[in-house]
């Protein structure tokens, strides 16, 4: 167990010869060229004139940094270059088979998911390094030692926590498991316990020395690590998933910074970084979209308290009645009407309404009625998610408004088409105090005319698992059915 | 239940407080509507339409006899004395200043519903009259401003030379500032405004007039504006002195129901102002008006030539609309409190808009109503209302803020804990960076400035692409395979298959994050065409 595999290590080893040097300064070129190229990706990522560029930024930044990495290792390393190349392109091929396959097969509703998943890869690979940097460093005793180990052990920790948390998002946005928040007894203590091993672990992996010492109290850092980050989403609710996910993706920036650190590669630190800091931007947008602060959102559980529950606000509705409207009465009302505003959720999501929707659309403006769409900013389960769905089924965007644009002026619209969307447009977090939402700021759907809300069934509760009084009010009228089948009788009967 | 509306009786009222239109939806909602004969006629609604619409025209003591009875202005004692004990008055009582006439409808076992108390928050907003009115008022300030101005309000270029526009400068942004700064814009006017707090200057911006700061800011907690101390008057009235000075018309919106209106403009501050220029004091009464030289109800000329309008009854003067709009929140409300739309309204005490209304019943004073829970967190004890009262366009931000005021009483230890915290990360932060080896320092440096670039290029990104962009830093994070590559080349095998499954993994993000936002990206390429 010995034997130095840091780059720079063994060119310190190595003979001054000019193939090192040439290399060397090659491979400092190519860092500086694919940071400054993923700072101008994500540049241009904020701008949709801009964003297709970025992306062509991104890829070869990340194309010029593994050319110069896979070269300079198999230059450098301990082993036969060919052999250490054919590992390298078995693996990349492996990697690269898996991403294709899956980035070509995933429906735009299943996003979220992905990209839960993905992000879990960017967790595990960075326990991964932390791990081997670890086998071929560990502690030797001196200062500079102890440091390494305690990047390593951050790295690590950082890592295992992305990669279960992703996990159990991507179960619970799959609906593989429950999306209601797993609520056990003093599960902030716990979590502050967990965390405090965590940083016992660290502590104590920091004294020790050689790979044998350090074993254990690695091994427990992992463990608990994993458990963490495990409890920490089961406990997040599905209607903060939004949130969650911009913050896993931060994380995942963070987890591969520290993996930089324990390895002294700039080129990590900075992109991590970048990832990690504008992610964490997201995720304050994105709490700031819900009117929640970002500490109870991580904190897990929907309320901030924790202890409310959902059931009591719930029990007043029990013995309303709501309307139901067919297909052909909505298509006549959208006829007559002059302004329709349609607000969709994630529930447009499942049933795959956007193209139907889309069509509506476009039928709807032919007949000279003003369609606009009403996007609320933690609409379905990741940020801008409605966005990406209505921009495949070819919405022209300058029909789609952000909630703060249109939400005042509700009062003049004819019809509200609520497609597939529950939490974002009720009423309780504005009336109810003890609403588990309250607070949030939602779509003031009911302030038009007519509202019709398109739902699979009437008891079927949202993400946050809260009653909605708008479908028990007067103007509202309810559809009920799957949402594309509900919007294609409706084009049919236009 | 039958629902009488009677003329109205004070001297120079022109309003009517339902219109055939709303008789009908009254008709909707199961009551019955009996009107005295000519009530609508000021507002040019005749006895025949009401007939029409579906409501029986009856003499005046019929009208004040139906169980339910709806005016604009509180009723004298006399009126009252006709009405039947059990029945509802709805009328603009003013119950902070009517005592007298709440205990009579008390002692009278009236219902008592204030229709110039309805709580300020947004749900209430369609039955208040005051914004009703005074959006009326707002404009009609501008066509009173503009039948007295000497020239026209839109600028022109013609053969006969270069017409400037006229400059008019609103003083108050609440309803009727709105109003009046549309109106004036719609006109061709160059508009500015001025409020003392700050944040309606979006609004005013959104209308396209130029808002104009003054020394003193308020944030307004309730959605009114606060009336200020003598220093702060004193600074202020500067201020707008020296833009009316510059400004052809001058509107005043401030002022305070059942108190004098503050001053704004001084006799000084008139005198600055040129020749034919105008004042339109929509604060005029006879308790006192926003300007110095203000006569309420009449238009005078000052000694050096400026036109001040005083005119107290602006809504009436619209009495068509005035009234079609006051009728339209009568309907809201009952519409609130008769859900069974069976012409029996429930006045549900829970319900906080008709708890702020109640001024009696069953024989029970009900008034004042505890404060609502949305503007009572930290005002002052007593938040005196200046400038225009009702602004139902602050109402939706007043809420905001009323809610973020609670939020933040509830949230106080989470919010003290979110600042211990990052104290404490700051010192381990320092401590770190101290107790590093001396290599780690520019490592250091790197990843800080990478924090603040990876947080400013992504300042202002688009909402429509959160989720490519966050794609794509999913795939940019995927740069962790260059950690797994510089171990895969060790000579240990343990490490080199960890580094492997590592690469592996990294590689699933790098390709499946950028061929995904591809994806994503050509989608919205095709949809802005």
């Amino acid at each position: 167990m010995s034997g130095s595999i840091l780059a720079l290590d063994s060119l310190s080893a190595g003979a001054p010869n000019l193939v090192q040097e040439i290399l060397n300064r090659s491979e400092s070129l190519a860092y500086i060229a694919a940071a400054l190229l993923f700072i101008l990706a994500l540049a241009s990522l904020s701008k949709q004139k801009s964003a297709m560029r970025g992306n062509v930024f991104g890829i070869i930044g990340m194309a010029a940094a593994l050319i110069i990495v896979i070269v300079a290792t198999t230059v450098e390393g301990d082993q036969m270059p060919l052999a250490t190349l054919g590992f390298i392109l078995v693996a990349v091929l492996i990697g690269a088979a898996i991403g294709v396959w899956k980035a070509l097969r995933v429906q735009m509703t299943a996003m979220p998911e992905l990209v839960a998943l993905l992000h879990s890869f960017v967790g595990a690979a960075a326990v991964l390094v932390g791990i081997n940097s670890f086998l071929a460093t560990p502690g030797d005793g001196t200062y500079e030692g102890a440091f390494h180990m305690g990047e390593v052990g951050l790295a690590v920790f950082i890592g295992a926590v992305t990669l279960t948390g992703s996990i159990i998002a991507n179960l619970k946005l799959s609906a593989r498991i429950s999306g209601k928040p797993l609520m056990l007894p003093g599960r902030n203590l716990l979590n502050l316990l967990m965390l405090v091993v965590c940083l016992v672990c660290i502590g104590w992996f920091v004294a020790t020395q050689g790979v044998d010492q350090g074993f254990v109290p690695l091994a427990i850092l992992t463990v608990v690590s994993l458990i963490l980050g495990a409890h920490l989403v089961l406990a997040i609710g599905g209607g903060d998933m939004p949130v969650v996910i911009s913050m896993l993706n931060s994380y995942s920036g963070w987890a591969a910074a520290m993996a930089g650190f324990t390895l002294g590669n700039d080129l990590l630190i900075i992109t991590g970084a970048l990832v990690g800091s504008s992610g964490a931007y997201l995720s304050y947008i994105m709490c700031q979209g819900m009117n929640r602060s970002f500490i109870s959102v991580i904190l897990g559980g929907f309320g901030s308290d924790g202890g409310s529950s959902s059931s009591s606000s719930s029990q007043d509705l029990g013995d309303l009645t709501h309307t139901e409207v067919t297909p052909e009465e909505v298509a006549e009302r959208l006829k007559q009407a002059k302004t329709v505003v349609i607000s969709p959720g994630y529930g447009m999501a499942v049933a795959q309404a956007q193209f139907p929707v889309a069509e509506l659309t476009r039928k709807l403006i032919e007949r000279g009625v003003d369609v606009k769409f009403a996007i609320h900013p933690v609409a379905g389960r990741m940020p801008g998610h409605m966005n990406v769905l209505l921009a495949e089924a070819k919405v022209p965007y300058d029909h789609v408004y952000e909630m703060d644009e249109v939400n005042d002026d509700f009062d003049q619209v004819d019809v509200v088409l609520v497609i597939g969307a529950n939490d974002t447009v009720n009423p309780s977090a504005e009336t109810d105090e003890n609403s588990p939402i309250a607070g949030m700021p939602v779509m003031r759907v009911w302030d038009a005319n007519n509202v019709i809300v398109s739902k699979r069934s009437i008891g079927n509760a949202g993400y946050a698992g809260v009653e909605n009084p708008l479908f028990y009010n007067e103007n509202t009228d309810m559809l009920l059915g799957d949402a594309k089948d509900s919007v294609e009788a409706i084009i049919h009967a236009l | 239940m039958r629902i009488g509306i009677p003329k109205e009786t004070r001297a120079g009222q022109t309003l009517v407080a339902a219109t055939p239109n709303t008789v009908k939806k009254l008709i909707a909602l199961g009551y019955e509507v009996a009107i005295e004969r000519g009530a609508g006629e000021l507002a040019s609604y005749y006895d025949a339409h009401y007939e029409e619409a579906g409501a029986s025209v009856v003499d005046a003591a019929h009208a004040w006899a139906a169980d339910m009875v709806v005016c604009l202005d509180a009723p004298s004692l006399e009126q009252v004395a006709q009405m039947a004990s059990g029945a509802t008055l709805l009328s603009r009582l003013d119950p902070q200043n009517n005592s007298e006439l709440i205990a009579e409808c008390v002692a009278r076992n009236i219902t008592a519903i204030a229709l110039d108390a309805v709580p300020r928050i947004s749900r209430a907003q369609s039955l208040d009259v005051r914004s009703s009115l005074m959006n009326v008022a707002g404009y009609r300030a501008v066509i009173e401003a503009a039948s007295v101005f000497g020239r026209q309000f839109a600028g022109a270029v013609t053969a006969a030379g270069r017409v400037a526009p006229a400059k008019v400068y609103v003083i108050g942004v609440g309803v009727a500032g709105l109003a009046a700064i549309g109106t004036a814009g719609s006109m061709g006017a160059e508009v500015s405004a001025t409020d003392v707090r700050a944040d309606v200057a979006d609004q005013v911006q959104s209308l396209g007039a130029t808002f104009v700061e003054i020394p003193v800011q308020q944030e307004s907690s309730d959605g009114y504006a606060r009336e200020l101390d003598e220093d702060d008057q004193a600074r202020t009235q500067q201020v707008y002195a020296k833009q009316a000075a510059a400004s052809d018309i001058v509107i005043t919106t401030a002022q305070v129901p059942g108190r004098p209106a503050p001053l704004l403009l001084t006799a000084e501050a008139v005198s600055c102002m040129m020749p034919g220029s105008v004042i339109v004091d929509m604060g005029a009464s006879d308790l006192g008006s926003n300007c110095a030289l203000t006569k309420p109800g009449e238009v005078t000329v000052t000694e050096n030539g400026v036109i001040i309008v005083g005119y107290t009854d602006l809504p009436g003067r619209l009495p068509g609309q005035a009234s079609q709009l006051f009728g339209q929140n009568i309907v809201n409300l009952l519409k609130l409190v008769t859900s069974e739309k069976d012409g029996v309204p429930v006045w549900d005490e829970e319900d906080v808009v008709v708890r702020g209304m109640l001024a009696a019943r069953d024989g029970n004073l009900m008034w004042p109503p505890p404060p609502v829970q949305v503007s009572a967190a930290p005002a002052p004890a007593k938040p005196a209302e200046a400038q225009a009262p009702g602004q139902a366009q602050t109402d939706a931000k007043a809420k905001a803020e009323g809610a973020s005021t609670a939020e933040e009483v509830q949230e106080e230890p989470s919010r003290f804990r979110g600042l211990w915290w990052k104290a404490l990360l700051g010192v381990l932060a320092v401590l770190l960076i101290v107790a590093a080896p001396a290599s780690m320092s520019s490592h250091f440096i790197v990843f800080v400035l990478a924090c603040v670039v990876g947080f400013y290029v992504i300042t202002g990104v688009s909402h429509t692409l959160h989720t490519p962009l966050m794609s794509e830093t999913n795939a940019i994070s995927g740069i962790i395979v260059v950690g797994a590559l510089l171990q895969i080349g060790s000579s240990d095998p343990l490490i080199v298959g960890l580094s492997f499954v590592a690469v592996a993994l990294a590689s699933i993000n790098i390709f499946g994050g950028f061929l995904v936002t591809r994806r994503m990206l050509k989608m919205f390429e095709r949809s802005s065409k």
